[in-house]
């Protein structure tokens, strides 16, 4: 594999940037060892690796992702056609049945289940598997204006060009890092005993209920960090201000034309058949399941117990190995079907989508085992057994059983290939 | 209203897929057929969408196929009727190019070798100056070689009968190489153009000294030239040196090879700023250094927060060593966080 080509001396004006080391896997200054506890006491996660080591990890990786990206092809570009194809069939599919909502057969409304469930699936396919991964650049290469990072809008209260800041460019580089990465635990959850604790948190329950429920308005005052502007507006320049106005205009938009597909548009349509109220409530049900599911499935991604999070100062001068190792101490995977993996938008392979977020989703699979290999390489010799006591709520969520799971994985593999 | 059901999407999203070829829709076209011309040139059929507005002969389209699921616009010139009647065996309402596979050529390989019929391709509306004026002149030289007989093609597929007097060199490698070969050699019996094939194998490559011997009266004629850039060029010259000029009207299509290098000039177009890097340096280092306004995000390739678009030239991924080749007009978005220029590139910004 090629890493970052040699260094020539510069025959240009402008002076030398030196590489960012996230670029490439050696580091131009020895990385120090990592001490074997963090500053709160706890166990640093994957202390026992040598900067070699860790360098190694990037190496396999790099490795890895070139394999991948260097095959993407006709297979993989009509995957992707295909699931917008059949989103936008379910779609309109189920809109047009709740046309008819309110009609009874036997007491029963069929056409509301129908459409809602249709609507619902619509709803997630849309957010996940399409409009996440699309906005995430995984599809950019094929060049196609349409389908394209900097044109996707998608179906959710955030507009795409905030969303892409807060989660493409913070939550991703900055994954679990406390205080850099805001995803941990969205400001209202405490999520890790390294995060600081606050009578607020006694109500934690009730704030994820609520969250969850109302994912997509948490989602966009998130990314607008309209908690940020109300906690520090009095301290805040003009120029910042007036930024925040402009992106708060724009949710404000965002949240009025979905609202009125949603709410107004599609049942005033129904009315003809007395299905308004139907359409109505069917609307509001397919966005809150949708809702519930992609929290769910984030919350699962990142916040199990197990999953590693990091001190700010712990990434000063991080190299590329040491980010993949982030990433994947900080990303737990769940464990389905091949409906369950398309319905997550493949974020069921979380650490994959973390250490190659702009790999087409399709093909997280596939790769698996592979970064597996490297997985358990490098953090099963931490805590054997060490969370056997532990409840796994979701598959593979903390460190130890995830070291069984892809353990087998790789074991299967192996024995696939050598049979 | 339509906008208040399909928002965030746009109701066309939703029409695409019921019919992509409607009126109204982006432009695309259904390849009804790849007929072989020569053992590595072939004629492509295609049935364009309702939106098709036509083209006057001479002129060409662009095309948008995708191959190995990426997506490569190049441009053909058109060989059918333009009045949307059937001839030579393209059947009415369908517009035709015609390419010839050549080595480093992808898409026109790709076209000759691999398309199939039923194939939807992206279209744009024809353009372009290389077309006969009205009236007619009374003499015409036409000067063609290799696939640039195609623009003229699409002239005497629908001039031919206006002009009086037709004067035609084609040169091609050798004898089987000859497109439309049949197709000339018809009207060159029945009077209608007088053809001169200058075939490499037997007379070599054209000298154009050799004009006044086939056509010597070429000073007198208007003359419409279509071919490698090394005979285009030369032509210029033999014109030029004629006294001549206005009357060679010449389409060039190769496009400018790039050949990537090792650092370079990143030209900034919107901003008027052209800056040396060198290969180890990304394009948005280069450009902040400038003091454009760059788009910038995780500055690590993850993000895809400095995406612009790349108008011309070479780059090289600081990560895997790939190098991106711009090849088409369409501009091509790029992360400049993770890219170096190689060679020279010009950005949208």
């Amino acid at each position: 594999m090629t890493l970052a080509p040699e260094r020539t001396p510069s025959h240009g004006s402008t002076k030398p940037q030196g590489i960012n080391p996230r670029l490439r896997v050696q580091s131009d200054t020895p990385r120090p060892q990592r001490p074997a506890l963090k500053k709160s006491g706890r166990p640093n996660p994957a202390a026992h690796l040598t900067p070699d080591q860790i360098e190694a990890i990037g190496v396999e990786l790099d490795a890895l992702r070139k394999e991948v990206m260097d095959s993407r092809g006709a297979a993989d570009a009509a995957y992707i056609r295909k699931v917008i194809k059949v989103q936008r069939y379910l779609e309109m599919g189920s809109r047009a049945a709740l046309l008819f909502s309110n009609v009874k057969v036997k007491g029963f409304r069929p056409a509301w289940w129908i459409g809602t469930a249709g609507l619902s699936v619509a709803k997630i396919l849309e957010n996940m598997e399409i409009g996440h991964n699309v906005m995430h650049g995984q599809w950019d290469w094929m060049r196609d204006p349409k389908i394209h990072s900097t044109a996707w809008e998608w179906d959710n209260a955030s507009p795409a060009s905030q969303w892409k800041h807060s989660h493409n460019e913070i939550h991703h580089t900055f994954t679990n890092v406390l205080g850099r990465d805001n995803d941990l635990g969205y400001g209202i959850l405490r999520v890790d005993e390294d995060q600081k604790w606050s009578p607020f948190y006694l109500f934690q329950p009730i704030w994820h209920v609520g969250n969850a429920l109302l994912f997509e308005y948490s989602i966009a005052a998130y990314d607008l960090e309209l908690g940020g502007y109300l906690a520090k507006k009095n301290r805040m320049s003009e120029e910042d201000k007036a930024k925040f106005r402009a992106d708060r205009d724009e949710v404000v938009q965002k949240i009025k034309r979905q609202a009125t597909k949603d709410y107004l548009v599609h049942p005033a349509l129904s009315a003809a058949t007395g299905s308004a109220r139907t359409t109505l409530t069917a609307n509001v049900v397919a966005n809150l399941v949708r809702n519930v599911w992609t929290n769910t499935v984030i919350i699962c991604g990142h916040f199990p117990p197990g999953i590693a999070t990091f001190e700010k100062t712990s990434i000063d001068g991080e190299t590329r190995g040491e980010w993949y190792l982030r990433q994947m101490l900080g990303s737990g995977n769940i464990s389905g079907s091949k409906a369950m993996h398309v319905m997550s938008g493949n974020l069921s392979h979380q650490i994959e989508h973390h250490l190659f977020p702009d790999m087409p989703s399709n093909r997280y699979a596939e790769i698996a085992p592979a970064s597996a290999t490297s997985w358990s390489a490098t953090t099963c010799p931490t805590s054997p057994g060490r969370s056997a006591s532990r409840p796994r709520r979701c598959t593979g969520r903390s460190s130890s059983s995830r070291c069984r799971t892809r353990s087998r994985a790789v074991g299967a593999a192996t024995s696939s290939s050598s049979s | 209203m339509a906008e208040a059901l399909a928002t965030p999407l746009v109701p066309d999203d939703y029409l695409d897929l019921l019919d992509p070829m409607r009126t109204g829709a982006d432009l695309r076209g259904r390849i009804v057929e790849v007929r072989p011309e020569t053992a590595d040139a072939a004629t492509v059929v295609i049935r364009p969408g309702r939106g098709w507005r036509g083209h006057v002969p001479g002129q060409y389209i662009r095309i948008g196929v995708d191959i190995d699921g990426v997506r490569h616009w190049r441009a053909y010139s058109l060989t059918h009727r333009a009045d949307g009647s059937a001839a030579a065996g393209i059947p009415a309402g369908c517009v035709a190019i015609t390419t010839k596979a050549i080595p480093e050529g992808r898409v026109s390989t790709h076209l000759v070798r691999h398309a199939a019929p039923g194939t939807l391709v992206m279209l744009d509306q024809a353009t372009g100056d290389f077309t006969l004026p009205t009236p007619a002149p009374a003499k015409v030289l036409f000067l063609t070689a290799g696939s640039g007989i195609t623009p003229v093609m699409g002239m005497l597929r629908n001039h031919l009968g206006e002009l009086d007097d037709v004067a035609h060199v084609h040169c091609a490698p050798s004898e089987r190489d000859v497109i439309f070969a049949t197709e000339l050699a018809g009207h060159h019996d029945a009077g209608r153009l007088a053809l001169s094939l200058n075939l490499d194998d037997v007379h070599g490559v054209l000298d154009l000294a050799r004009l006044d011997a086939l056509v010597p009266d070429w000073r007198e004629r208007e003359t419409w030239l279509c071919g490698p850039t090394a005979l285009l060029d030369a032509a210029e010259q033999h014109w030029a040196d004629a006294g001549l000029p206005e009357r060679l009207h010449v389409e060039r299509f190769r496009p400018s090879v790039v050949e990537p290098g090792e650092g370079g000039t990143v030209t900034f177009a919107k901003s008027s700023r052209v800056v040396e890097a060198d290969g180890s340096t990304a394009i948005l280092d280069a450009g902040e250094d400038a003091g454009v306004l760059m788009p910038s995000g995780c500055r690590m390739g993850i993000c895809f927060g400095c995406v612009v678009p790349l108008r011309s030239g070479a780059i090289r991924d600081l990560r895997t060593g790939e190098v991106t080749v711009h090849e088409s007009d369409e501009p091509l978005p790029v992360q400049t966080c993770v890219n170096a220029v190689a060679g020279s590139c010009e950005l949208d910004l």
